[in-house]
């Protein structure tokens, strides 16, 4: 690598363990009288109308009217086949709906092409991630970036046209994976990443575009606790930097954690609409989502295993520290190795 | 047995037009399918362009060489457009069939002789040398040394045929290697993933697309520039000797094209040569003739075991295997 790479220490998940962390404050005065689905907001970044797809005989989605607050981390939640991947792909262009119309920071659109709805700002991921496996990570990262001189046909064939923007771009990708801690990986293969690192490596290629908004599809899912914990903090620091964020999650904990705003969905239809807490209490959404034992593990809702009383948070708390010297044990090792 | 003759004879094949035009072929395919995924099956319907697009401009329209040479290029352009609109928004499966039904198409207008005139149907066309060997600097006589020996214009075809294979390499390894070719390598990669970065995939599939038709196309203009053009060289065949030519070299690189075309060649016409003299001096228990086709099913097996073990080909990197997913 020609460029510099900015010393490997990312202080805030590095310093304190993650159990530690001090909550950060949730943005609250979103939306604009009572929170019901379809409810206005102060400042929309996405506003949907009577957006609706079918497939054959089922309708997937059928989004009467949804706005999207911006400067918020947004979760999108609902059970399998409630239609949240399929509103991710309306939105992103990815897929036509029959009917409907919606626009994005004021900007119509309809019948977009995916890969200018990611022009305008507005980056996505994927549920099954997708890492360019015979790519290298660094050129993962520098395939994120839009407005590449070196991309279009007649101006690659002469290096002076673009060398200077692609050295910046690398700059940028090696500090974005420095953050993600994936800087020792930027000249392997994707393909030799695991899944965890995966997901990271998606998630950091996305921000290579300096998106407005951030659309992640599940992106805890098969992801270790640890893991799981920085990639929460991750998204965090999108919001403070001023990135909106929306994504489809089904890990309780983590909704509630980090989102500001919860749009919960059923059947391709909104159903309900709320922070975190307030949505977590409604009986709609526990019958049609949550079910009533959420909080209990399974083996008390089977009746295999006595409730434990209270013990079990700070157990399993302990267990997460754990793991986690654990893992930076290894990577310490790692990191001895490839020197 | 006459090793010497069989030596000369494949040492000759190394700077063989034919072996020049399968290279330039190859690296078109190489562009299509090693960087950008696009499996086209249809390399002689592209390289059969370039021929007659060069000959007939020069014997229908009086043009001199370097311009008909250009209209073949336009041609495969065209063709590589006309092919991509409906295919490349399509599974990359589509491609395939359509790129081989379409050069079966152009080889049967070539062969009908409802256009008898301009393309002389089953036998070609001929006699279009005089524009090119005009433009010849070189002075009357034989150069060369060995198998290389050849007459001026023979010279003329193989500098020329070196000079397009050697501009089009730099041409490729240069936007491989810039932003453009890693863009189409992300294309190969996962289409959705780049369309979610951004990037028009449709434009760049297609830009790959004619920029790969053209290069075949070139090939077959250097093809047909010592000999004559024939519809009955433009077959089915043709398209699986420039892949077994690219697999043998490595499909993802730019030099193994060339360099996989060049060991195809020089290991065919060894066979070609080896494989009737030992029948001939009864070391092999069959015919002439049918040692003659032994090649072929020797250069099929190679393929094969090609695919099955290494698929990378000769220069291809280990991990990346295009056949692996």
């Amino acid at each position: 690598m020609s460029s510099e790479i900015p010393a490997p220490d990312t202080p805030e998940t590095n310093a304190a363990p993650p159990t530690a962390s001090t909550p950060r404050a949730k943005t609250t005065g979103l939306h604009v009288g009572d929170a019901a689905p379809g409810v206005a907001k102060v400042d929309p970044i996405i506003v949907a109308d009577g957006v609706r797809r079918t497939f054959g005989g089922l309708t997937a989605v059928d989004v009467d009217h949804l706005e999207i607050p911006r400067g918020a981390i947004t979760a999108l939640i609902g059970p399998n086949g409630a239609g949240k991947t399929t509103l991710f792909n309306l939105l992103t262009g990815f897929d036509r709906p029959n009917e409907g119309s919606w626009t994005f920071d004021g900007k119509s659109l309809s019948g977009v092409p995916a890969f200018k709805v990611a022009r305008m700002g507005q980056v996505r991921t994927f549920q099954l991630t997708k890492a360019l496996g015979l790519l290298t990570v660094l050129e993962n990262m520098k395939l994120g970036a839009t407005g590449q001189r070196g991309e279009r046909f007649w101006q690659s064939l002469i290096p002076a046209m673009w060398r200077k923007q692609d050295t910046e771009l690398e700059t940028r990708a090696m500090e974005l994976l420095t953050k993600f801690k994936l800087d020792a990986k930027a000249g392997d293969f994707a393909a030799s990443l695991s899944g965890g690192q995966r997901k990271l490596l998606e998630m950091a290629r996305a921000l290579m575009s300096d998106p407005k908004l951030v659309m992640l599809d599940e992106p805890m899912a098969g992801v270790n606790p640890a893991l799981t914990q920085s990639l929460l903090e991750h998204i965090l620091d999108l919001k403070e930097e001023g990135m909106t964020v929306l994504f489809v999650e089904h890990d309780m904990h983590m909704v509630r954690h980090i989102a500001d705003w919860v749009v919960v969905m059923a059947e391709g239809r909104v159903v309900a609409e709320g922070d975190p807490y307030s949505v977590m209490q409604d009986p709609a959404v526990i019958d049609a989502y949550l079910g009533a034992h959420q909080e209990l593990d399974l083996g008390v809702v089977t009746g295999r295993v006595p409730a434990p009383e209270g013990a079990e948070s700070s157990a399993s708390a302990e267990a997460l520290e754990d793991l986690l010297e654990e893992i930076q044990a290894e990577q310490a090792a790692d990191e001895e190795e490839t020197k | 047995m006459d090793w010497l003759q069989i030596l000369s004879n494949t040492g000759a094949a190394i700077l063989a037009p034919t072996t020049i035009a399968y290279a330039l072929a190859a690296l078109g395919l190489a562009v299509h399918f090693g960087f950008a995924g696009l499996l086209n099956m249809g390399v002689a319907g592209f390289m059969a362009l370039g021929a007659y697009g060069y000959a007939i401009s020069i014997l229908t329209f009086g043009l001199p060489w370097w311009a008909g040479a250009l209209i073949g290029l336009g041609a495969a352009a065209i063709f590589a457009l006309i092919l991509g609109i409906p295919t490349l928004r399509l599974r990359g499966d589509y491609l395939a069939i359509v790129t081989i039904a379409a050069a079966e198409v152009l080889r049967l207008l070539f062969l009908t002789t409802t256009f008898d005139e301009v393309t002389g149907s089953a036998d070609g066309l001929s006699g279009y040398h005089g524009s090119f060997r005009e433009s010849n600097p070189i002075p009357d006589g034989t150069y060369g040394f060995g198998p290389w020996t050849y007459n001026e214009n023979d010279w003329w075809v193989r500098i020329i045929g070196l000079i397009t294979l050697a501009v089009a390499t730099f041409f490729v390894w240069r936007i491989i290697h810039s932003p453009w070719g890693r863009v189409l390598k992300g294309i190969r990669e996962d289409e959705d993933a780049v369309r979610a970065l951004g990037k028009n995939v449709f434009s760049y599939k297609m830009q790959a697309l004619v920029l790969g038709g053209v290069l075949i196309a070139a090939g077959g203009v250097v093809y047909a520039l010592p000999s004559a053009v024939n519809p009955g060289i433009y077959v089915t065949s043709l398209t699986f000797f420039v892949w077994t030519g690219l697999l043998l070299g490595g499909a993802a690189t730019v030099f193994g094209p060339l360099l996989g075309s060049l060991l195809y060649w020089i290991v065919f016409t060894f066979l070609g040569n080896v494989l009737p003299a030992l029948a001939q001096s009864g070391i092999l228990p069959i015919t002439g003739i049918q040692a003659g086709t032994l090649r072929y099913i020797l250069i099929g097996v190679a393929l094969m075991l090609l695919v099955i073990f290494r698929p990378q080909g000769i220069l291809g990197n280990k991990k990346e295997l295009t056949f692996v997913k």
